[in-house]
C-alpha cells in the first residue's frame, strides 16, 4: 500500500446537481498530483470532502491504510493530512510565530494542560524558529497575521501546514493572487517540499502545474475526464474540448 | 514596572478595611467584598467569552449552583440529615467551596455538552434557556425554600476565624480571589490557554491544524462554570442566603456588562468592570429609583461608542499597546 | 375531556401569541444576523400604547392602530438609531446594546405609567363565550386571538411565498450575500423586516392585554419563551416559528394545567403544586434540549 491518499467513487449532490460525480483518485508517495479544471468543475467541493469539512453522499476516502470517510477534520489531520486554504484562513490577531507555534503544539500534544507555561515549552519555539528561518518571513515573525501582505499570508499558510509535519499536503490554489515573482518563489519552495512530502495540488496557474506536477487529473462537471503526465494531458482531445474557449489557459 | 502596579493594586485592596474605617464608611467594605466576588464571576465569564469567543448568556446559572451547594450543605448540616441519605451536610468552607466548584463544573459539563453543539445566535439563546430552566427548577424546589431560597444562618467556618467579622470575611474573600486570579493567570498562559485563544479567532483554522474545537471549548466551558461556582459559593457565605434570583437571566446579563465594561478579553478587565458596575449601581440607586435608565444609557454608549472597555482606556492613556 | 379541549384551545391561543413574536424575531436573526433582546420591549410598547388609547377613548378598536403604530415607530427608531450600527458587530455587542434598550424601555414605562399593572377592557362584543361543543363554552376573545394569529400566519405565508419582497426575505434568510449581490437596497429590506417584526410584536402585546396584565417586564417573560420557539423552529424559518410556537404553546399550557393535578396523586398537595408548576415552567426548555440533541439547528433550519 503506497497510496498516501485514496478516494473511491466519491459522490456529492447539491439538490439535483452532481457536484462530485463518482471521483476516484490516488496520491502516491513522492508524487505531486495536480487537479485542474475550469471554474465550477467542483474542485473546491472535492477538496472540502477530502479534508473532512463536507460529508460525501457516497464513496470512501482512505488516508494511508485508514478509512477516513467518516472522520472529522482534526482526526484526518492527526492521520497526516496537511492543507492550505484558497482564501487564507489564519489566526489574524496572533503573530506569525504564534500561528506556526500553535500548529507545532498540536503535533507535540499536551494541549489540555492548564498548569504549564506555553512560553516555557522550548521545543515548540525552537521548531517554530527553525521553520521561520530561511522562509523569508523571519523578520516579520512577530507581527500579527492581519498586518502582512497577501503573498506573505500565502507563505504563512504553507508554513503552518508544514509545522504539523504532514504525511501529505492538500494545497488549494497556493498561487492564487500572487504576483509573478512571488509565484516563482512559491514554485521553488513547493519543489523543495515535494522532495519529501507528496502533494495534491489544485491550481489554476498552468505554469505552476506544469513545473510541479508529476501527474495531472482533469476535473470537469464533477467528473475526472483524464489523468496522466503533463504531455498526455496536453495532447488529450477531451481536455482540449473542455477547455475550449479558454485554450490559452492550458499552455 | 508591571509588578509595581500589581503590588500597588494589591496593597490598596489590603488597605480597604482601614480606609473605609478611617473615612467612616463601613458600608463601603461590603461593596468592596461584593466587587471581589463579582470580579471572580466576571473573570470566569471573560475566560470563555473574551479568550474563547463563546458568548454564554447563562453564566449566572453556575453562580447560583455554587451558592445553592453551600446553602444545601448548610441546611443538611443544621438538620444533621444526610442529603439523599448519603451525603452529610457541612459548614466547613474547606469542604463547601470545593464542593460548590465541582457541582458547578458538573452542571457546566452537561449544559456545555448540549449547547456547544450549536454556535452563534443559537448558542446565546440556548445557554440563556438552560439557565432559565435551572432558575425555574430552584423556584420549584420547595424543600429548599422555593423562590425564597435558603437562609444560611451562619457563614461557613474556616480555621476557627471569626467569620461574622466583616473585615475577617473581606480578607478571606480577598485571599481566595488572589488565589483564583493567580490560577487563572496560569491557565490563560498555559498550552490550553493558547489553544483557547486560537478558537476565538478562527475555529476552521484550528481544526485544520488538528484541534477538535468541541472538546477544547467544552473544557473551557467547564472551567468557567467552576469559577462562577466559586464566586457563587462565596456570595452565599457573604449574604448568608442562596436564592433563585442569583441565577435569574438578568444576572447573566449583568455579568456580561461587567465583562464589557472592563474590556473583553483583558485579564484584569473583569475586576475593573465589576467595580465600575457595582459602584455605578450603588451610586445611581442612591440617586434615583430609575437608575436602570441611566445604566442602560451608559451601557449603550459604552457598547456603541468604545472598544476595549476600561482596560482599553487605561491602555490608551497609559500608552502601552495590547 | 372537555377540560382537555379547553386547555388545548388555551395552548393554541398561547401558541399563536408566541408565533406573532417569534415570526419577527426569527426573520431579524435569519436575515440581518442580529440578536434583538429588545423585541420584548416592542411587545410591551404595543400593549401600553394600545391600552392607553383604549382607556382614554373607551374603544378597544381605537387602541389597535395606536398599538401597531407605536410598536412600528419604536421599531423603526430602534433600527435606525441602534440596530443599524450593530449589523457588522459581533453578537456580544448586539446582546449588550439591546439589553441596554430593555433597561431603558422598562424605566421609561415606569416613568410614564408607574409600576402598577394596567388592565384593558375586552372589546365590545367579545366579552362573552360561545358554546363550541355542548358543555364547552369558550371565551370569544380568546377565539379572536386564535383567529388573528392564524390569519397573520396565512398572510405571512402569502407575503413570503407570493411576493417579490417575500422572495428577497427568503433569499436573505438563506444567503445574505446573495441578496446584496442582487443589487437590492438591503438597508430598506432590513428596515421593512424590522418594522414588520415590531408591528407583529405590538399586535401580540396589545392582544395579550385583556387576558394577562399589562406591566413592566411583561416583554422579558414572553421573550425567553420566544427564544425557545425560534431555536426549536430553526433560526430564520417562519414555518419553524409557526410549528414550534403552536407545539410549545400547547405543551406549556397543558403542563401548567395538568401536571400539578397529576403530581397530587403521588405527593402532598402543596409540594405537588410547587413542583408541578416548576417542572411545567421547565417543560419547554427540556423540549428544546431534546430537539437540539437530535437537530442542533432546529426543526426547520433555513438554508438546509
Amino acid at each position: 500500500m503506497t497510496d498516501v491518499l485514496r478516494v473511491e467513487g466519491l459522490v456529492k449532490r447539491f439538490g439535483g446537481l452532481l457536484a462530485t460525480d463518482h471521483v476516484s483518485l490516488t496520491l502516491r508517495a513522492k508524487e505531486v498530483h495536480a487537479l485542474i479544471g475550469p471554474n465550477g468543475a467542483g474542485k473546491s467541493t472535492l477538496i472540502n470532502q477530502l479534508c473532512g469539512e463536507l460529508a460525501p453522499d457516497e464513496g470512501r476516502v482512505f488516508i494511508g491504510p485508514h478509512d477516513a470517510t467518516h472522520l472529522s477534520v482534526p482526526a484526518r489531520v492527526t492521520l497526516g493530512l496537511g492543507r492550505t486554504f484558497q482564501v487564507t484562513s489564519l489566526l489574524d490577531d496572533a503573530t506569525l510565530r504564534e500561528n506556526i507555534a500553535l500548529a507545532v503544539q498540536s503535533r507535540a500534544g499536551h494541549s489540555f494542560r492548564i498548569w504549564d507555561r506555553v512560553l516555557g515549552r522550548a521545543s515548540i519555539w525552537a521548531d517554530t524558529q527553525a521553520l521561520l528561518q530561511g522562509s523569508g518571513l523571519e523578520d516579520r515573525a512577530d507581527l500579527p497575521a492581519h498586518d502582512i501582505s497577501h503573498g506573505e499570508r500565502k507563505q504563512l499558510e504553507l508554513l503552518v501546514a508544514l509545522a504539523r509535519k504532514p504525511k501529505f499536503l492538500l494545497l488549494d490554489e497556493p498561487m492564487a493572487g500572487l504576483g509573478h515573482v512571488e509565484s516563482q518563489e512559491m514554485i521553488t519552495r513547493l519543489q523543495a517540499i515535494a522532495q519529501t512530502t507528496p502533494m495534491l495540488l489544485v491550481e489554476h496557474d498552468m505554469d505552476a502545474v506544469f513545473a510541479l506536477a508529476t501527474r495531472i487529473s482533469v476535473l470537469v462537471y464533477g467528473q475526472i475526464i483524464a489523468s496522466g503526465s503533463a504531455d498526455e494531458i496536453r495532447a488529450n482531445p477531451a481536455v482540449r474540448e473542455a477547455y475550449l474557449g479558454a485554450e490559452d489557459e492550458l499552455c | 514596572m508591571r509588578l509595581l502596579v500589581f503590588a500597588l493594586g494589591f496593597g490598596f485592596l489590603l488597605a480597604v478595611p482601614f480606609l473605609t474605617q478611617s473615612i467612616g464608611q463601613p458600608a463601603l467594605l461590603t461593596l468592596a467584598s461584593r466587587i471581589l466576588i463579582y470580579a471572580i464571576a466576571a473573570a470566569s465569564l471573560n475566560f470563555i467569552l473574551g479568550y474563547g469567543g463563546m458568548v454564554s448568556f447563562g453564566h449566572a446559572a453556575f453562580f447560583g449552583i455554587g451558592a445553592y451547594t453551600v446553602g444545601i450543605l448548610f441546611a443538611h448540616h443544621s438538620s444533621a440529615e444526610p442529603l439523599f441519605g448519603l451525603i452529610p451536610g457541612s459548614n466547613q468552607m474547606l469542604i463547601t467551596l470545593p464542593a460548590a466548584v465541582l457541582v458547578a463544573g458538573l452542571f457546566a459539563g452537561l449544559i456545555g455538552a448540549l449547547s456547544l453543539r450549536t454556535g452563534g445566535v443559537q448558542f446565546i439563546m440556548i445557554t440563556l434557556a438552560f439557565a432559565q430552566m435551572l432558575f425555574f427548577f430552584f423556584v420549584s424546589l420547595t424543600p429548599y425554600g422555593a423562590e425564597d431560597g435558603i437562609i444560611i444562618r451562619r457563614t461557613n467556618e474556616l480555621f476557627g476565624l471569626n467569620m461574622r467579622d466583616k473585615t475577617v470575611l473581606y480578607y478571606v474573600i480577598l485571599a481566595i480571589a488572589l488565589v483564583f486570579f493567580l490560577a487563572l493567570w496560569r491557565v490563560v498562559n498555559s498550552s490550553f490557554g493558547a489553544v483557547l485563544k486560537g478558537m476565538r479567532q478562527n475555529e476552521r483554522r484550528m481544526a485544520a491544524i488538528g484541534f477538535a474545537p468541541y472538546r477544547y471549548k467544552l473544557f473551557a466551558f467547564v472551567l468557567a462554570g467552576m469559577g462562577a461556582g466559586l464566586a457563587g459559593a462565596l456570595m452565599a457565605n457573604f449574604l448568608r442566603f442562596a436564592s433563585p434570583d442569583m441565577m435569574h437571566w438578568t444576572k447573566s446579563g449583568e455579568l456580561m456588562i461587567m465583562v464589557i465594561l472592563g474590556g473583553v478579553g483583558s485579564f484584569f478587565g473583569p475586576i475593573f468592570g465589576a467595580a465600575a458596575f457595582l459602584i455605578l449601581e450603588t451610586f445611581l440607586a442612591g440617586w434615583s429609583e430609575h437608575w436602570p435608565l441611566a445604566l442602560g444609557l451608559i451601557l449603550l454608549v459604552v457598547v456603541m461608542g468604545t472598544k476595549g472597555g476600561i482596560s482599553g482606556l487605561f491602555d490608551r492613556f497609559g500608552g502601552r499597546g495590547k | 375531556m372537555i377540560l382537555i379541549l379547553e386547555q388545548l384551545l388555551n395552548g393554541l391561543q398561547f401558541g399563536v401569541m408566541l408565533f406573532l413574536l417569534a415570526a419577527g424575531l426569527t426573520l431579524i436573526f435569519g436575515i440581518m444576523g442580529v440578536i434583538n433582546l429588545a423585541h420584548g420591549s416592542l411587545y410591551m410598547v404595543g400593549a401600553y400604547a394600545g391600552t392607553y388609547v383604549a382607556t382614554e377613548t373607551g374603544s378597544f378598536w381605537l387602541g389597535l392602530p395606536a398599538a401597531l403604530g407605536a410598536a412600528a415607530l419604536t421599531g423603526f427608531a430602534i433600527e435606525a438609531l441602534v440596530v443599524r450600527r450593530l449589523y457588522a458587530r459581533d453578537h456580544l455587542d448586539q446582546v449588550l446594546a439591546t439589553f441596554a434598550l430593555i433597561l431603558i424601555f422598562n424605566q421609561l414605562i415606569v416613568l410614564g405609567f408607574g409600576r402598577q399593572p394596567v388592565f384593558t377592557a375586552l372589546p365590545s362584543g367579545f366579552g362573552g363565550s360561545v358554546e363550541l361543543l355542548p358543555g364547552l363554552p369558550y371565551p370569544t376573545y380568546r377565539l379572536l386571538i386564535i383567529a388573528t394569529g392564524l390569519s397573520v400566519a396565512l398572510g405571512l405565508y402569502l407575503l413570503i411565498n407570493r411576493t417579490r419582497i417575500g422572495m428577497l426575505v427568503r433569499a436573505g434568510a438563506t444567503n445574505r450575500d446573495m441578496v446584496r449581490a442582487l443589487g437590492v437596497d438591503i438597508r430598506l429590506l432590513y428596515t421593512v423586516v424590522f418594522g414588520l417584526g415590531a408591528l407583529l410584536a405590538g399586535l401580540a402585546g396589545y392582544m395579550a392585554g385583556p387576558i394577562s396584565a399589562v406591566q413592566v417586564g411583561m416583554g422579558e417573560q414572553i421573550l425567553l419563551a420566544t427564544f425557545v420557539v425560534v431555536v426549536v423552529g430553526g433560526v430564520g424559518s417562519i414555518k419553524g416559528a409557526f410549528v414550534a410556537g403552536i407545539v410549545l404553546g400547547v405543551v406549556d399550557t397543558m403542563l401548567r394545567a395538568f401536571l400539578p393535578g397529576l403530581l397530587r396523586l403521588v405527593m402532598a398537595p402543596s409540594d405537588a403544586d410547587a413542583i408541578g408548576l416548576g417542572v411545567a415552567s421547565m417543560g419547554i426548555y427540556l423540549l428544546m434540549a431534546l430537539v437540539l440533541l437530535v437537530r442542533p439547528k432546529g426543526l426547520f433550519a433555513a438554508g438546509g
